[in-house]
């Protein structure tokens, strides 16, 4: 990110110490501070328009002519139309306008919270949205607060550790984030719902229900931060705090909870904005493996059915959400990390 | 390892082959390797391995669980599994194979413009990296396959397309440290022209990274697209592609789990097969350089 580009002040050589006057520095908003959040919010700003611009290309990128295309799509089977039913639809989608037109009015639209019309269920994609979101977003927040439980316990038990441990914790770490969302998903199906039978095979709106889907979104996600945290959790362990810890009589287990763990935690928090992206999408796969409804199912049905408003609308508030969170996640640091005040 | 080789002086091949031989690979990297053979014979030859034809239908034994007859297991339809899968390899492999190209050409244009470009079409090209960027590659895919409606054909598009951002933004990296580096800078002050210093210097050490990045991408091609496949926005459950078989077996997972569980782990073999020897090149390139 932004901390490692290559504009940034030359370091210190690694080891020395950088010379910082030793006055007690509260996070101020200095000029340079300021101007950096500025630019940051200006830059989220420019990739949201992009997207959006994106999502309109995507549904003028329809071949054929539109108006026909949205009625086959109604009907679901491809005849030609007559010039009166043409009429109502382009007068309903404002298909007779120029494209610059029909571009501004989607630009418009979404600035209040307009994201079109379905083609096929006649109804304002937000509200279509909105009707599916709830479980979506239970299920990603479920399963991002598990990844990072699983995350930790996994990496405090076995990070620096010397023999077998050590070995087995890295290598579930990479098995753990490859592994594709339906499979897993397919394997806790098997042997928690069909072969145990703790959980409901079809998992609806019961909070029981969630364990699963969560948990085959979580462990690919503590995966991958687990292999962003494990070499920063190694490296604390050779900082001298925790030799003085450990000298001051603290158990190991004491020191890695209490000194090691917050100080290995940042990349994974630099991963947070992405990670709630991933998750979502990976909703997706997870929805239909287990049956669940929300946002990702609807999705599902909407690219079969090229009912293309839907996709953009969900697509875009996906993005949306994606940018705001990693805009949220790099602000943090601007304020939080006092090597980027002059940067 | 190469320079291993460079330091033995010619007498050494007179001596016994023992004495030659370098250090043992990883174990890992063995494994991955004899995988990704097999795996490469079922895309040449899939008739040298399977052992039944994978569309005859035998409803005598549909549903039937893996055994030494029928090595893992039969569909409904009584078709054997095992060959179902050595046939798929093909068609699951060249989506996967063709997704790597359609990414990697577009992520190199896209890269190389970013890094090598003027000052306003390296600022554009940077631009439309970051909004791609924002769109998560599934649903980047999905937008895609939603415009060209399901085939094999849009997945090749839809993965690739999906998947070239994260990879040109890598690419603009690894060509942008290549130009701000000491040697290129030797280069320009010995007057060198640029068309010689990018084709001398700047190409082959951009260009060699990709080689891992192929292998890691591959794999992870074959997994957009296999789910893509699974949602039913692929290539359509009749075909032995994996992530078809995948879908179709889903319908059976309360009676036979041999029909979701295998296909699922030939993909991880796969994937965790070319990652590994992605990831090894990676290394090896980085101990190169030192």
């Amino acid at each position: 990110m932004t901390r490692t580009s290559s504009n940034s002040p030359p370091r210190p050589a690694p080891g020395t110490r950088p010379v910082v006057p030793t006055l007690r520095r509260s996070p101020t908003l200095t000029w340079p501070r300021l101007r950096r959040i500025v630019e940051k919010i200006g830059g989220a700003v420019v990739v949201l328009f992009g997207a959006a611009t994106a999502a309109f290309a995507a549904q003028a990128a329809l071949p054929g002519d539109r108006a026909t295309v949205i009625l086959n799509i109604r009907a679901g089977q491809a005849i030609e139309r007559t010039p009166a039913e043409l009429a109502q639809i382009n007068e309903q989608y404002g298909l007779q306008n120029p494209l610059v037109v029909q571009y501004l009015d989607y630009i418009g639209g979404l600035l209040v919270g307009d994201l079109g019309t379905s083609y096929q269920q006649f109804k304002p994609v937000s509200e279509v949205i909105l009707q599916q979101i709830g479980p979506t977003v239970a299920l990603t927040l479920t399963a991002v607060a598990l990844s990072w439980l699983i995350m930790i316990a996994w990496v405090t038990l076995t990070a620096g550790r010397t023999g077998r441990l050590a070995g087995a914790g890295a290598v579930v770490d990479t098995t753990a984030a490859g592994l594709p969302h339906y499979w897993l998903g397919i394997i806790l199906l098997l042997v928690f719902s069909l072969g145990l039978g703790w959980f409901p095979v079809i998992s609806g709106p019961s909070a029981i229900g969630i364990v699963l889907p969560a948990l085959t979104l979580a462990i690919p996600l503590a995966g991958f931060m687990g292999q962003a945290t494990r070499t920063e959790f190694e490296r604390s362990l050779e900082q001298p705090f925790v030799i003085s810890a450990r000298m001051r009589g603290m158990g190991d287990t004491g020191v890695r909870l209490r000194h090691v763990l917050r100080h290995s935690v940042l990349p994974a928090i630099t991963l947070s904005g992405w990670a709630l992206g991933a998750t979502i999408s990976g909703a997706v796969v997870v929805e239909t493996v287990f049956s669940r409804p929300g946002i990702g199912k609807v999705l599902v049905g909407a690219v079969n059915s090229q009912d293309l408003p839907v996709v953009t609308g969900i697509v875009i508030l996906i993005a949306a959400l994606y940018v705001v969170a990693n805009l949220l996640v790099d602000l943090a640091y601007t304020l939080v990390d006092p090597r980027l005040k002059s940067a | 390892m190469s320079t291993i080789e460079r330091q033995t002086p010619p007498t050494a091949a007179v001596q016994t082959p023992r004495a030659r031989r370098r250090a043992a690979p990883p174990a890992g990297l063995v494994v991955a390797s004899g995988a990704l053979l097999l795996f490469a014979t079922a895309l040449v030859a899939p008739g040298l391995l399977a052992t039944h034809d994978p569309y005859a239908l035998n409803l005598a034994d549909a549903l039937h669980a893996p055994s030494p007859e029928y090595w893992f297991g039969t569909d409904e339809a009584g078709r054997d599994l095992y060959s179902r899968v050595v046939y798929g390899t093909r068609e699951s492999l060249v989506i996967g194979l063709g997704a790597t190209a359609v990414s990697l050409t577009l992520a190199l244009v896209l890269g190389a413009l970013a890094a090598l470009g003027g000052r306003f079409v390296a600022g554009t090209v940077n631009r439309v990296i970051e909004v791609l960027l924002a769109f998560p590659t599934l649903l980047f895919a999905l937008l895609l396959v939603a415009i060209t409606g399901p085939s094999a054909l849009s997945q090749v598009f839809a993965v690739g397309v999906g998947s070239a951002p994260g990879y040109a933004r890598i690419i603009r990296g690894q060509i942008l440290s290549a130009k701000n580096s000491g040697y290129v800078e030797a280069a320009v002050a010995l007057g060198h022209s640029d068309g010689r210093i990018l084709r001398q210097h700047i190409v082959p050490n951009a260009v060699r990274p990709l080689v891992a990045i192929i292998a890691l991408s591959v794999g992870q091609s074959i997994v957009w697209a296999s789910s893509l496949s699974f949602l039913g926005l692929g290539v359509a459950p009749p075909s032995p592609e994996w992530g078809a078989l995948l879908d179709a077996g889903r319908v059976y997972i309360t009676q036979a789990w041999w029909l979701t569980v295998i296909p699922g782990l030939v993909i991880v073999a796969l994937a965790l097969a070319a990652t590994t020897l992605g990831k090894h090149i990676q290394n090896t390139l980085e101990k190169g350089e030192k």
